[in-house]
């Protein structure tokens, strides 16, 4: 593991405990001298302060008590604001039998928190809280057993009442855990040796059964709301440093082009202000933020004559329906999977009927609600850097690389930042602080403009995605062929662990890199002679392009389910089947048939073998039904659309969600992430396309890409949750997400008997 | 550059700056408040919302020369964990956040609306907040909230009301 270390196992024995009054945290320096720090000590931001998270394998990694007997959790993920933060500290709290107002959770340092991987698929609870959960047991069972030293019992004579130890036949005699914890845990745990989203934890002691649970699956107060209410929160964008510059960065006006001359004359105005240059990469950088803002824009900046990089917009689904193919599903992504599409082709071809569409999603921005910002301090042979990062372990050994300084001399601090759903711009400014940081020798904040956060930050792949299928006499179907083709969601990579993978690395000279993925759907329908694969194309540049491609919520699979549940959809309406009908009877996982079933229940689903009768008010209603499992989540969406026919205005009025997550948590949250993922879908839906000419993005503000504003949110959002306390809790902060193009799809199908192929989904006029 | 004299929540501050800085960066910088955000700096999403002489005011297109001696409100000093405005007190029960960087357009637009005629039907609540931003689509409990709050405010009023009634005939 020496390409993680901050980690170094190490044996109880050698360790030497300091007293001392307040919590005690330990920590190792580089001299691998065990020392303790107190938890005030440890939060010192500088990266003087010595790594406190001493290996996975230590159970004073992951949680630390205070001298009034609250205890810190060390997580290495982090809340993208649905409330994983308030989860973890439920699941502590309910292992070591505390309230959940006595657990804090301490995210994304990469001097303090274990490498869980950082946000990412849906895995916060899923994946993160497994550590959390097997620590806090194991802790619990090692204070109750000191207890059970102090006060001459054995340990299953003691229970714990809100962090107070007791005799269960004599509440009087008790010891509470601060009294019990002055020397840390000192204790071991099993780890599998793993970093990242799969690493796991676990001591002597099992966790709780969910039947036992009195925190897990009761509605808890998100503790990150009063914070951002009442404007205490700390975000990335609020750190200052002393003597710290302010960074902004100049884009060329034509993608490719790269700076020929710079007149730095032309920012004299401003006295502080100053150019950096480095490769292809220029900043402004100014002590007054404004200052660096104003002489941003005024610099007169000589760029090279190009090519324009990019077709016009019109040509987009051309280019990907005739490029070949760069890379494919039996090649790329996680491992490969071979496939071969003429044994379900020769069956559509030999049906009786066939049924083929095509369906066109455009680039999509992340569009974040703030644009990338990052600060770095960078000198003497170390880099300390606040970020938003969603991977600060990763982003640490990115910048180390870039640097060229060892990881344990690079300290990335993750802040909370504007919600970031995928590889978005969060990891660029950073980097570009570092490099300025690294040149000026002194602190740098870099804050990207509007334009920037729209026009340069990585955009979800657009696609072209075919289907094809096979009816015999009867309407059943014998052949099903799902192929999608689209840029690669690898084009950035979805952590910033290289340079390469940045808009700076690129333009001081390091090549970017070349990693393919699209999706293809993974629900458990079973359709005979059946074919599902992908391919990609190439981007179109391969240096610092504003449009690379990126993760964008759930990845991809967005654009794959509104292509194979509308599809399904246009099959059970040429079946003359109902939507629900036809799915059910090709579905085998219990838990997306019971999600299916739920929904039409809520919705009160009205069977539909055809199309319904012409409609004929002004307003015409339609409702349309969607499926997704990933991630450890199962849903069912039904849309409910209204189509004012004089205008092709979609609203979508009702929303119907079914939602299995397996284990429940906090189910106050669930809901309002769920109503989250269903609102950025509608936007993602309805209004969502990046625009582009030859030169360059033309999506640049709220103006040229606009997403859902509040008059056309639903009226209503109804969900039902299934808790499944029996199996692990699953993801929930996509899965819902991924349902929302098609439901509505297929609901304005059924309001107008027009089906729409290409997202955002727009309607001209209906006669 | 030059100095200038706000009224920030009440207090009186300095900054020095120059006359097309946006009031923004004066809050943001030198006066280092938390709510008002830069989002897009083109008066397009309303993260930088403060209110002017009782009017939501995006502070990221409003030159500092231009401010004078209005009475400037932030988020900042709107209410407190144990005082909360009745609009933040709505926001917290609600859990009308998600990242919580549009919050603050959110809160201060409906505060300045709400402190003036606290009624609103769902419709005029949407007609009001129509035009900011919210990206991670938090629009369903944004609207609980200020639905809570309307009636919350909206029956402190007719107490109000009532009470100044009573005081009155008594
Ligand atoms: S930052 Fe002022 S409106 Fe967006
Ligand atoms: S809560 Fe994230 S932008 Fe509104």
């Amino acid at each position: 593991m020496s390409h993680s270390p901050n980690f170094s196992a190490q044996s109880p024995g050698r360790r030497q405990f300091l007293k001392r009054s307040a919590a005690l945290v330990i920590a190792i320096g580089n001299t691998g001298v065990v020392s303790l720090l107190t938890l005030d000590e440890a939060e010192a931001q500088s990266l003087a302060a010595a790594p406190r998270a001493i290996g996975p394998k230590s159970l004073d990694t992951w949680l630390a008590f205070d001298k009034a007997g609250n205890v810190t959790a060390f997580f290495g993920k982090m809340d993208m604001g649905q409330g994983v933060d308030t989860a973890i500290a439920m699941v502590v709290a309910e292992e070591l039998d505390l309230s959940v107002a006595r657990v804090s959770v301490v995210m994304g340092d990469t001097h303090r928190t274990p490498n869980q991987g950082g946000a990412s698929g849906s895995s916060g609870c899923r994946l993160g809280a497994i550590a959390l959960r097997n620590a806090a047991a194991e802790a619990r069972r090692v204070l109750v057993a000191r207890a059970g030293e102090k006060l001459g019992v054995a340990a299953d004579q003691l229970q714990v009442t809100n962090g107070v130890v007791q005799l269960k036949s004599d509440k009087k005699r008790s010891v509470s855990y601060r009294d019990l914890i002055n020397e840390g845990f000192a204790t071991d745990l099993d780890w599998n040796s793993r970093y990242g989203n799969n690493l796991t934890v676990k001591g002597i002691a099992n966790p709780k059964a969910p039947a036992d649970y009195h925190v897990v699956g009761k509605p808890a107060a998100r503790k990150d709301i009063p914070g951002k209410v009442l404007a205490t929160t700390e975000y990335c964008h609020h750190v200052t440093l002393p003597g710290m510059l302010h960074g902004r960065i100049i884009r060329p006006p034509v993608a490719n082009a790269v700076p020929v001359s710079v007149d730095e004359s032309s920012i004299a105005a401003w006295p502080d202000a100053k150019v950096v240059r480095k490769g292809d990469f220029i900043a402004v950088v100014a002590a007054s933020e404004w200052h660096a803002i104003k002489a941003a824009r005024e610099l007169k900046v000589t760029w090279s004559e190009t090519t324009p990089p990019f077709p016009p917009m019109e040509k987009l689904f051309e280019y990907i329906r005739q490029t070949p193919a760069a890379s494919n599903s039996a090649k790329g992504g996680f491992g490969g999977a071979a496939y071969d599409p003429e044994p379900a082709l020769a069956a559509i071809r030999n049906a009786a009927r066939q049924v083929e569409a095509e369906y066109e999603v455009p680039f999509q921005s992340h569009a974040r609600m703030g644009p990338s910002v990052g600060l770095a301090d960078v000198k003497n042979g170390e880099a300390l850097i606040w970020s938003d990062t969603q991977k600060p372990h990763d982003q640490r050994d990115g910048l180390a690389k870039f640097l060229g300084l060892p990881p344990d001399k690079v300290r990335v601090i993750w802040k909370p930042g504007p919600g970031s759903y995928g590889r978005s711009d969060s990891d660029e400014a950073a980097f570009e602080a570092a490099l300025l940081s690294k040149e000026l020798g002194v602190p740098v904040r870099v804050q990207w403009m509007r334009n920037e956060g729209h026009g340069w930050d990585p955009k979800a792949p657009a696609c072209v995605i075919s289907c094809k299928a096979g009816l015999d006499e009867n309407a059943n179907i014998n052949g099903w062929y799902f192929h999608a083709k689209g840029f690669s969601g690898w084009d950035v990579n979805f952590n910033a662990a290289d340079p390469r993978d940045t808009l700076v690395g690129q333009l001081t000279g390091i090549a970017k890199g070349d990693a393919h993925n699209f999706g293809a759907p993974s629900e458990s329908y079973v359709f005979p002679n059946a074919v599902k694969f992908w391919e990609t194309v190439p981007t179109f540049l391969a240096k610092a392009s504003p449009l690379r491609t990126s993760h964008m919520r759930a990845p991809q699979e967005p654009q794959v389910h509104f292509a194979h549940e509308s599809f399904i959809d246009e099959v059970a309406h040429a079946a003359g089947s109902d939507p629900v009908a036809l799915r059910l009877r090709h579905m085998k996982d219990p838990r997306e048939i019971a999600v299916l079933e739920a929904v039409a229940k809520l919705s009160k689903w009205k069977p539909r073998t055809a199309k319904d009768p012409k409609q004929t008010g002004s307003i015409l209603h339609g409702r349309g039904v969607s499926v997704c499992s990933t991630f450890g989540g199962y849903v069912a969406t039904v849309a409910e659309v209204e189509v004012d026919r004089a205008s092709g205005r979609i609203w979508p009025r009702r929303i119907f969600v079914a939602h299995d997550c397996g284990l429940i948590i906090n189910p106050q949250a669930l809901r309002t992430t769920i109503e989250g993922n269903v609102v950025q879908g509608l936007s993602r839906t309805l209004y969502e396309e990046v625009r582009f000419d030859e030169r360059n993005v033309l999506s640049v503000d709220w103006l040229t890409y606009p997403i859902l504003d509040i008059r056309d949110a639903p009226e209503k959002i109804e969900i039902v949750t299934i808790n499944r306390p029996d199996q692990p809790a699953g993801g929930a902060g996509e899965p819902s997400h991924v349902t929302i193009p098609a439901a509505v799809a297929n609901a304005v199908f059924a309001a107008t008997g027009v089906r729409v192929r290409r997202l955002p989904l727009r309607l001209d006029k209906l006669a | 550059m030059a100095s200038y004299s706000l009224m920030i929540d009440g207090v009186k501050r300095e900054v020095d700056a120059d006359a097309d800085m946006p009031l923004l960066y004066a809050l943001r910088g030198d006066l280092a408040h938390k709510g008002p955000k830069f989002g897009c700096g083109l008066a397009q999403c309303g993260a930088c919302t403060v209110i002017l002489n009782g009017v939501a005011t995006r502070s990221c297109v409003l030159p500092v020369s231009a401010v004078g001696d209005a009475k400037i409100r932030t988020l900042d000093g709107l209410g407190t964990a144990a005082n909360p405005h009745p609009v933040q007190a709505a926001f917290i029960a609600e859990e009308a956040a998600q990242c919580g960087y549009c919050t603050n357009g959110w809160i201060m637009t409906t505060v300045a609306a709400l402190e003036k005629t606290p009624h609103a039907s769902d419709e005029q609540i949407r007609t009001l907040l129509s035009g900011l931003k919210c990206r991670c689509g938090t629009h369903m409990a944004i609207m609980r909230a200020v639905r809570r709050a309307s009636d919350v405010m909206t029956r402190s009023t007719a107490d109000n009301a009532l009470f100044t009634d009573a005081m009155q005939e008594a």
